[in-house]
């Protein structure tokens, strides 16, 4: 493994400043899963209330639909989906607070130009370590669209959660990387 | 005499292995993740390769999914002359994947409807279902995937036209790696199909999946081709989830099928690391 940085969430802007794409990281603190239609009801709620309901502002987004509890575990399995799902909506949800998402793939040029905007960061979680990754969830909690299954918006707290920078505040792009 | 398949066979079989695969990496795909990480030099690839390897085995051994994507169900029967099945051979494969999904803990990842209603099903059916003739007297094979939407996302079909021939091929194949390779959880398994019509090509790329990484294809030709698209897929240096390396895939397969004279059709069916299928002999037993 690289050598790797504790970071803690919510992540603060001046630390955000100091990453760089490519950096191995381990997360700890609070994130919240949200995915496909999670984003779609969020974009509604913004609609209604003008910004970032549910305590959103400041903290990570993580695309993500886990497994039911297992083995002891808050989720059996929980890992990144592709973020390039949820381009669409990450430019708004950055210019209202989020400072991080974390998820796996590409992502378009409005959101790169959002990271540099805002100061935002995204990370890059390893896509089929679900089992791996559920073992660093120390807890979740139903925050909101419990109807959704899967796709409910859940805050999670997490310990030393193995992450890259995927893009970081200058926009630089971790896939665009030579090695 | 001929071979009746029962519908309560099916259905227990589908039951019975559902679990199994959504917490258990194939063999071959697990010794192909292992090897690949002994060859990889990228130390990112390596580490997206070290966290699979401990992934598969932590799965293995809580007996907790493999991945969150638990997939959609995949079940495709072949049968040859000699066996016999009802057209509701499938009926008891939903109740199947329902119990399956809900007493193993797994996601339910279907909505009613595409386009009317993406209101949860809640219990992961339906259940995608074909019966298959096969040539063999007395075949009696039920193939099961679970297939990830990640993976399935990152295919496609193209009706290439003929003249592009095997180097059309190889370039679409590359230019869908390019593309969408880092959404799909590489290392990949990649099913190509060529052959057949437009609403064919996709099913032939998907069987291709279903063969072992460590059986090679019965035609020296398309062995030959499968390492050719191998090569030139982990030539891109796209690697382990995208972020460099060696291993962009772990296998390629390929299955050809007559067609038109004015067609090259061409599916690419992208395959995650967590390559869940299997396959169980009906007529064994």
């Amino acid at each position: 493994m690289p050598d790797a940085k504790p970071l803690a969430l919510p992540l603060s802007r001046d630390v955000a400043k100091t990453l760089q794409a490519g950096d191995f990281c381990l997360l700890t603190g609070s994130m919240y899963t949200l995915r496909d239609a999670g984003h779609a009801r969020l974009l509604a709620d913004m609609d209604a209330c003008g910004g970032l309901p549910y305590g959103l502002s400041g903290q990570t987004i993580f695309y993500a639909g886990p497994t039911p509890a297992a083995a002891g575990r808050p989720f059996g399995a929980v890992g990144p989906t592709t973020s390039s799902r949820m381009d669409f909506a990450t430019p708004r949800l950055l210019d209202a607070g989020i400072a991080a998402t974390v998820g796996k793939g590409y992502r378009s040029a409005a959101v790169h130009e959002a990271c540099v905007r805002t100061g935002s960061v995204y990370f890059v979680a390893c896509g089929g370590a679900a089992a791996l990754l559920a073992k660093a969830v120390a807890s979740s909690k139903v925050i909101a669209y419990d109807d959704l299954g899967t796709e409910a918006l859940r805050r999670i707290d997490v310990v030393d959660f193995p992450v890259f920078v995927g893009i970081d505040v200058a926009g630089r792009d971790v896939y665009a990387l030579d090695s | 005499m001929d071979t009746i398949i029962e519908k309560q066979q099916v259905a227990a079989a589908v039951r019975a292995v559902i679990p199994h695969l959504a917490c258990e990496l194939p063999s071959d795909v697990e010794a192909a993740l292992v090897r690949a990480l002994e060859a990889e030099t990228n130390p990112r690839g390596r580490a997206v390769l070290a966290q699979l390897v401990e992934n598969a085995r932590i799965a293995r051994e809580d007996n907790v999914p493999i991945c969150q994507d638990t997939g959609t169900v995949w079940v495709s029967l072949e049968v040859g002359p000699g066996v016999l099945v009802a057209a509701d051979v499938f009926a008891d494969v939903d109740a199947a994947v329902a119990e399956a999904y809900e007493t193993a803990r797994l996601r339910k990842s279907l909505v009613r409807d595409a386009l009317l209603d993406r209101t949860n099903t809640g219990d992961n059916t339906p259940a995608f279902c074909d019966v298959h003739p096969v040539a063999d007297r007395g075949v009696a094979r039920l193939h099961v995937m679970l297939k990830g939407g990640g993976s399935d996302n990152a295919s496609r079909v193209v009706m290439l036209p003929p003249s592009a021939g095997r180097a059309g091929i190889v370039e679409e194949v590359l230019a869908c790696v390019r593309e969408k390779a880092a959404n799909a959880c590489p290392p990949l398994v990649i099913g190509v199909g060529v052959g057949a019509t437009f609403d064919k090509v996709a099913d032939l790329a998907k069987r291709a999946l279903m063969r072992p990484l460590d059986e090679p294809a019965p035609d020296a030709d398309v062995a030959a081709f499968e390492g050719e698209l191998l090569d030139a897929v982990n030539a891109t240096g796209i690697g382990p989830g995208g972020l460099g390396g060696n291993a962009t895939a772990i296998g390629v397969r390929v299955e050809t099928a007559p067609c038109h004279i004015a067609a090259l059709p061409l599916a690419v069916n992208m395959g995650c690391s967590a390559m869940r299928r299997a396959t169980i002999d009906l007529a064994a037993g």
